[in-house]
């Protein structure tokens, strides 16, 4: 096969595979947007209320071990049979 | 790590609007304000009638926060996406963006006027002193600093809205499903909920 013949195929093959490339479409690069208010404090970080749910303060896993009595107590199979 | 969710349960679910008045009552929701309804689709017919209450759903990958131009919005470590009104201009962007058409935007004046957004908060209040009584007027109440659920999820009489960290309200719904032997059959559900057939795998112990 003429050298020219194997040039114009391996042009070709590169220009159809470049057609199968992922291309921009953003005109711009999407600006990751950043929270600019004001910072807000965990609900773990207060005291417990009198007659609440108790945990000591900053406590996350006991915070959220008294959310999670809470949401097990929406279900009522357990909630009965228990 | 809780991430919180919703998850409603549209065999349950009897259109009594419970959560709604839960919602308005809890935060005290000005009137126009709907933070919580509830959706009903072939309404009358017989069989086929479905009720969904429908809010904010706290979104992991939120399209209201990708839109703010004033980046409002936050998420906090238990996966509740909250917003500050200081900040917000009531542009409504994120009316758009919702699929679930949560932000709301009261009349703050005539001529169609809209003040700033407002929106189901998951009873986990805004960026203020929590449990202080400027939080409560903006946000609402702060349910979960109080280490509790959101108000319409408890108020639920079916329980057909369940509220909390997602994997633990998929694995009561899994199990409601698996025990009445009805849903898991459809499209998608072992994506979400993993086996769901009878003598499928059953929630783990404590879950």
């Amino acid at each position: 096969m003429k050298p020219i013949v194997l040039i114009a195929a391996a042009a070709i093959a590169a220009a159809g595979l470049a057609a199968c490339m992922e291309v921009q479409q953003t005109a711009t690069p999407v600006k990751q947007g950043k929270y600019q208010g004001k910072p807000d404090t965990a609900p773990w970080d207060n005291e417990p209320l009198a007659g609440g749910p108790k945990w000591n303060k900053g406590d996350r896993a006991g915070w959220e071990d008294q959310i999670k009595k809470r949401q097990l107590a929406q279900h009522e199979d357990r909630r009965i049979y228990q | 790590m809780a991430r919180m969710k919703f998850l409603v349960d549209a065999e349950r679910c009897i259109e009594c609007n419970g959560c709604v008045t839960a919602c308005k009552n809890e935060n005290e929701v000005p009137w126009g304000v709907n933070r919580r309804r509830v959706v009903t689709v072939n309404d009358g017919v017989v069989g086929a009638e479905k009720s969904i209450s429908v809010a904010c759903m706290h979104c992991s990958d939120a399209p209201c926060m990708a839109v703010c131009p004033v980046d409002c919005f936050y998420r906090t470590e238990d996966g509740v996406v909250l917003h500050d009104k200081d900040l917000c201009i009531g542009c409504g962007y994120c009316f758009y963006a919702c699929p679930f058409g949560a932000p709301q935007f009261p009349q703050a004046g005539a001529f169609g006027l809209r003040g700033k957004m407002d929106k189901c908060t998951f009873c986990a209040g805004g960026p203020e002193k929590d449990r202080s009584e400027s939080e409560f007027k903006k946000y609402g109440r702060n349910r979960l600093a109080e280490g509790k659920l959101p108000a319409c999820a408890e108020m639920c009489s079916t329980k057909a809205l369940l509220g909390g960290d997602g994997d633990v309200v998929a694995d009561i719904y899994r199990e409601r499903v698996v025990r009445r032997g009805k849903g898991s059959e459809v499209w998608g559900w072992g994506t979400a909920y993993g086996p769901g057939k009878a003598g499928g795998q059953p929630p783990a112990k404590g879950a």
